[in-house]
């Protein structure tokens, strides 16, 4: 059983937005024989927007503190993250640590009051890059016992997957392992030419309208597209997407229904999992058009 | 004085990556990769380019870089290699620890007060309180309106048992050396920021 | 002379023996052209069939080959033979891959064997046309290379030329070797990472040219004269009262640029105003001097306005952009912010131009505190507390903008140095009054004494692929004689210009053509008896290579020579050939064509095609397996100006019903190898219609168009839309002649 030391994030918590992420990545990662270790009272990770209440080292430094404790509980273990912002985050406090050695120095004078410090060494990965490194795409496969076959799916990737840092070897406009995930599962990877347009983001939060649009435009995409499932990798993306629909239909008098689901999602289908260990009944919009293969 | 270098040079100095604000070449594909793009009043290229013009209130005051989605896409793409959306954090930042930003800017209302004290009050975000301190940030009256807005959003994700029908949560075990931490770092990023 | 024996070879391979009658392809060579020795093999290239070739040249005395096989581009490197009489005839490229498989169609399977028997008539009546060229050999041949100007470009050209092993005469205008540059304080960056400033590399240079033992120099020069021709170049110089002639080999023009002149600016940019406002080259001798300072009160100057492209992209004043202003002005920004640590250097662009590694000097310069504005200046001011107010119009933050600075630097363009003229409308020699300060060669060409122009006052040269190759063979302009360009660039093109140098002196040694027919021994040689004076051949010349006597007779210069044909194109005598190409040669060519019947419905089309572009370009349409109309016959031309407006009439008279003519792009950005050889061949062909109405024929049975080596993709269609319409003209009356 191959190990990882594992952040989940905010919205990963249980009763949390993001719950049907964390419950199917749980699942996923049982069927692949992958155990993740979660880091024992890990804080949050500070998030893109914690930019301006936490400047740079308060925002770093929260990183830190789980980076530190990381590697006090599990060594220098691969440590894996589901969401795109905190492993932003941290892609960004280990950089930063790395190449400017007055943060470093800072973060530890910081840490020091919470009898912590950090030196460096632990790798932090997407479990995208899991998949496809360590596990590899004859695996993921292999798994398949009922393909999605006909079905037609958008591949999301948003924006915090894809940049700054990426996925390792894919483009920044083009990226497309995606594409690829949902093509394993056996089903159809429509075009979809925005699958790295932002959709607002945390200001979602706070230009409702703006973002509302962005969405709308996102989800035009999809439908145009003919797909029947939106997928993604990202908690943030997924909450936009989904849960704003109802009032996105209100204020452009669209009509979209279309459900929106991580890949973790569609891979424990696809490799016979339930309705339940999937997550599938955690979707605001009904997951309907899945329910052929459940 | 057009272009007075002295507030190009505190922002160089002071604010979160600043000093690459020297490196920009004006050719603006910043402008052309923001999704809020046509939202902007000054894109990211002409804040850099105010700043070297020492139009110091102009850009402090302006509500241009809370319109930030932090969408990387200036990042990837900037031929020059800034890290735009860095920068433009950084002065969103700036104009707020300065006192120029307008504090009732809804973004610069949730992001500096209600996002961070937030997670600093327990150490994770608690989404629920997180909501609802967002919704009657501008009173009760405004709150329920809100809320109402939002309910079929919420009741979904209270039945798909994605929000937490109590808002409060607890701390997390190490919460007082979070804290210490916290403040520490809070103490050498006020040094840094007033260019000791 | 041993007498011609030509020996044909079929290749049967690549399909060729399949899709054709070969027997009776034999039978067309040894029967009906007389060609003593016909074979054909099924693999000509391979070593068996060119064993079966060298055979017979060592056996049977043939020493002229007829080679039927690929396109004359492939397999160049086995046939081979080092003789001067051979020729390719394409019957695969040009017929079997370009027409219909005739496998099932008999109507298909004889327009193949016609036009393949056309080819190779074609071919054997060439090489019958065919002389061996005798190479233009003199005693009298220099391999010295004459260097004009002493700047950068010169010692550059005349060190490599010297190092190379050939002697180098330098001649400079000035007491002084150094040129613009010498008055420069330090220079931009060479060398990798291209972020430091370097030492200015002039001294260097001067004290190696200097001390050279292969270089010989005259300062304080003047070139009262320049005759003769590549090899022969006979150059009178007047340097300290007295003049001296020396014969060199070739010439490399390296007399640099003028600034252009500060007082024409607009006055919004101040110039004259005040002692504050300078030029970029005033800035850099200050630098160079020592201190950046106010030069109306010496106070020092911390705060600089520079501004460029002043005068220039402006069609009052310089209409180009001069290349290396911007990279000097952040040099001078950064000399600024060297001398003062609270320096503000401020760069007012239109668009800033780094070329080449220049861009990581422009990071260099903003991480120092640069800053850049897009902008232009309205209006300079003395400002009260000295200095100056400089009102921009701030294109970035998009308003007007008032500067307070010490200096106000006018990066100011570089005007030719050349004496050019509109090659159109020469001045000739001997219409022009002795004033020998206006030229620097003062070349004595009948065409003029000067370097033919492109555009703006540089000399003609093709920009991208050969830009050396200036419109006099054997004189090459490098560095901003050419045209504008910055240090680094220059040294390279100085070098690229002395290689030239040495490439010419070492073809005219060997009788051989240097550029564009490189290796080529034959040139034109003239029947003086049939010559009316009309003058057409030394006015068309592109390279100005035919003098004229006193009575207007062409005196040839044979080193000058392109070899491009353009005046056996103009002659109307027809007295003007090559041993191996001829108006004759071309016409027999056409006549062995076989015309079928008017009741045939076989149309028959000439092609004149230029072995430059149209021709791989046709090459690259059968390697497309491109389908063409079997009623064309293709004959490739060396350059569109040798086109004799007599084939259009032979071919008419010969009853072939259309006749395309496909040349280089011509105009400003011209592709044609020789210049303008395929814009003269256009304007002769404007004069067609008089033939064709004196034959009563329709104009638009001949036309012209540009073919561009690109262009396989689109070639066809245009080649069968033309075979169309011909064909839908009634068939040529002169067939039954």
């Amino acid at each position: 059983m191959k190990e990882y030391t594992f952040f989940p994030g905010c919205s990963s918590e249980k009763s949390a937005s993001a719950a049907n992420m964390e419950h199917s990545v749980q699942s996923m990662c049982k069927m692949l024989g992958i155990q993740l270790n979660e880091i024992d009272d890990w804080n949050c990770c500070s998030a893109s927007i914690g930019y301006a209440g936490g400047g740079q080292l308060p925002r770093l430094a929260m990183s830190a503190r789980n980076f530190a404790l990381a590697k006090q509980q599990r060594g220098n273990t691969d440590l894996v993250a589901t969401c795109a912002a905190c492993w932003l985050a941290m892609r960004e406090t280990a950089e930063r640590m790395e190449h400017e050695p007055e943060v470093k120095a800072d973060i530890n004078t910081a840490l020091k009051e919470a009898n912590l410090s950090y030196d460096g060494g632990i790798k932090t990965r997407h479990l995208v890059e899991v998949l496809i490194e360590d596990v590899g795409w004859d695996v993921l496969k292999s798994k398949v016992k009922k393909p999605l076959q006909g079905l037609k799916v958008a591949g999301y990737v948003g924006c915090q997957t894809n940049r700054p840092f990426g996925i390792v070897g894919e483009s920044y406009e083009n990226p497309l392992y995606l594409d690829k995930m949902i093509e394993a599962t056996g089903a159809i990877a429509v075009p979809y030419p925005k699958k790295v347009s932002c959709c607002g983001g945390a200001l979602m939060f706070t230009e409702v309208e703006k973002s509302c649009a962005l969405v709308r435009d996102l989800l035009q995409c999809a439908v145009d597209n003919g797909a029947e499932v939106i997928v993604t990798p990202c908690p943030v993306c997924q909450l936009n997407v989904e849960v704003y629909q109802g009032k996105i239909n209100q204020m452009f008098g669209t009509q979209f229904n279309i459900p929106v689901v991580y890949y973790s999602q569609l891979f424990v289908l696809a490799w016979g999992g339930s309705w339940e260990e999937a997550a599938l009944h955690q979707q605001v919009v009904p997951a309907d058009a899945l329910r052929r293969f459940a | 004085m057009a272009y007075d270098l002295s507030f190009a040079r505190d922002v160089y100095k002071n604010s979160e990556m600043g000093h690459w604000i020297k490196m920009c070449k004006q050719c603006g594909v910043c402008a052309g990769s923001c999704p809020l793009g046509p939202h902007w009043e000054f894109s990211p290229r002409q804040l850099f380019q105010m700043v070297r013009a020492g139009k110091k209130e102009e850009v402090l005051k302006s509500h241009s870089m809370w319109m930030c989605t932090s969408c990387y896409n200036c990042i990837v793409r900037c031929p020059r290699g800034l890290p735009i959306t860095h920068i433009v954090h950084g002065l969103a930042r700036y104009a707020s620890v300065k006192g120029y930003a307008d504090p009732d800017q809804v973004t610069n209302r949730f992001a500096t007060r209600i996002f961070w004290t937030n997670i600093v009050s327990t150490g994770r975000v608690g989404e629920a309180m997180l909501t609802m301190r967002l919704y009657f940030v501008d009173g009760i009256a405004a709150g329920i309106k809100q809320g109402l807005e939002m309910k079929d959003s919420a009741l979904g994700m209270l039945k798909a048992k994605r929000l937490n029908p109590i808002p409060l949560r607890g701390k997390i075990k190490g919460y007082a050396g979070f804290q210490a931490m916290l403040t520490k770092a809070q103490e050498l990023e006020e040094k840094r920021e007033s260019g000791v | 002379m041993e007498a011609k024996k030509i020996g044909c070879y079929i290749c049967t391979g690549c399909g060729i023996g399949e899709a054709l009658n070969v027997a009776a392809l034999e039978k067309v060579a040894s029967k009906e052209q007389k060609i003593p020795v016909t074979k054909s093999h099924p693999f000509l290239c391979g070593t068996e069939g060119i064993a079966l070739i060298r055979q017979d040249m060592a056996n049977e005395g043939v020493n002229a080959l007829l080679i039927a096989a690929c396109s004359h581009r492939n397999k160049t490197d086995e046939f081979e033979f080092n003789i001067p009489l051979l020729d390719r005839v394409d019957l695969r490229d040009k017929v079997l891959w370009v027409l219909e498989d005739g496998s099932k169609d008999s109507t298909a399977k004889e327009d193949l064997q016609m036009m393949a028997a056309d080819y190779l008539r074609m071919g054997s009546v060439k090489l019958k046309k065919m002389n061996a060229p005798d190479p233009f050999l003199e005693s009298g041949f220099s391999k010295d290379v004459l260097v004009v100007g002493g700047g950068v470009a010169g010692l550059t050209a005349a060190k490599e030329v010297a190092d190379t092993g050939y002697r180098a005469i330098l001649v400079e205008k000035s007491d002084q070797l150094g040129g613009m540059v010498a008055r420069m304080h330090k220079t931009t960056p060479t060398l990798p990472p291209y972020r430091t400033l370097e030492d200015n590399p002039v001294q260097g240079l001067i004290a190696a040219v200097e001390g050279h033992s292969r270089i010989k120099i005259y300062k304080g020069a003047a070139i009262h004269k320049t005759q003769g021709a590549p090899g022969l170049f006979d150059v009178t110089i007047h340097a300290g009262g007295t003049e001296t002639t020396e014969r060199v080999g070739s010439i490399v023009l390296t007399t640099g640029y003028n600034l252009y002149d500060p007082a024409k600016l607009d006055k919004k940019l101040g110039y004259g105003s005040s002692p504050d406002v300078v030029t970029s080259l005033e800035f850099e001798e200050m630098a160079k001097a020592g201190k950046i300072v106010r030069k109306s009160d010496g106070k020092p100057a911390k705060r600089v306005a520079f501004s460029l492209c002043a005068g220039q992209r402006d069609s009052n004043h310089l209409e180009y952009c001069s290349a290396a202003c911007c990279s000097y002005s952040l040099k001078h920004a950064l000399y600024l912010m060297e001398q003062y640590a609270d320096a503000s250097a401020y760069i007012l662009f239109q668009e800033l131009r780094t070329p080449g590694q220049m861009e990581e000097f422009y990071r260099r310069v903003q991480e120092e505190g640069g800053v850049i504005i897009k902008g232009d200046v309205e209006k300079v001011e003395k400002a009260a507390a000295g200095g100056l107010t400089v009102q921009i119009h701030d294109k970035l933050v998009r308003g007007k903008e008032q500067l307070e600075v010490d200096l106000l630097v006018l990066a100011t363009g570089m005007v030719s140095s050349v004496d050019t003229t509109d090659p159109n409308n020469p001045s000739p020699v001997g219409q022009v009054a002795e004033d020998a300060a206006r030229y620097v060669l003062n070349l004595q060409y009948r065409q003029g004494r000067s370097m033919p122009e492109l555009k703006w006052g540089f000399p003609d040269s093709h920009f991208i692929c050969f830009p050396y190759e200036t419109r006099r063979t054997g004189i090459y302009a490098a560095g901003p004689a050419r045209r504008p360009m910055g240090i680094a660039e220059t040294i390279t093109d100085a070098t690229g210009a002395a290689l030239k140098a040495i490439q010419v002196v070492e073809s005219v040694a060997r009788g051989a053509a240097v550029h564009p027919r490189s290796g080529d021994l034959s040139y034109p040689s003239f029947r003086a008896e049939g010559c009316t004076q009309c003058k057409r051949c030394t006015e068309e010349c592109p390279f100005g290579a035919i003098n004229e006597d006193e009575k207007g007779n062409p005196l040839f210069n044979p080193t000058r020579c392109r070899r491009c044909g353009t005046c056996m194109g103009a002659c109307p005598q027809k007295i003007i050939s090559f041993a191996n190409y001829s108006v004759d040669m071309i016409g027999s060519m056409l006549k062995e064509v076989e015309v079928p019947a008017e009741d045939e419905e076989k149309p028959r089309i000439l092609l004149f095609a230029c072995v430059n572009d149209a021709i791989p370009a046709l090459d690259m349409v059968g390697q497309n397996r491109s389908k063409l109309s079997p009623y064309i016959r293709i004959i490739p031309l060396r350059c569109m100006g040798s086109m004799n407006l007599v084939w259009v009439a032979d071919a008419m008279s010969s009853g072939f019903d259309g006749v395309l003519l496909m040349g280089c792009r011509h105009g400003d950005d011209y592709q044609c190898h020789n210049v303008r050889g395929s814009s003269l061949a256009e304007t002769r062909l404007s004069k067609v219609s008089e033939t064709l109405d004196r034959l009563q024929l329709e104009s638009d049975r001949v036309k012209m168009v540009e073919v561009n080596i690109m262009d396989a993709d689109t070639l066809p269609q245009l080649i069968n839309d033309f075979a169309a319409q011909i064909a839908s003209l009634a068939p040529n009356p002169y067939k039954e002649f």
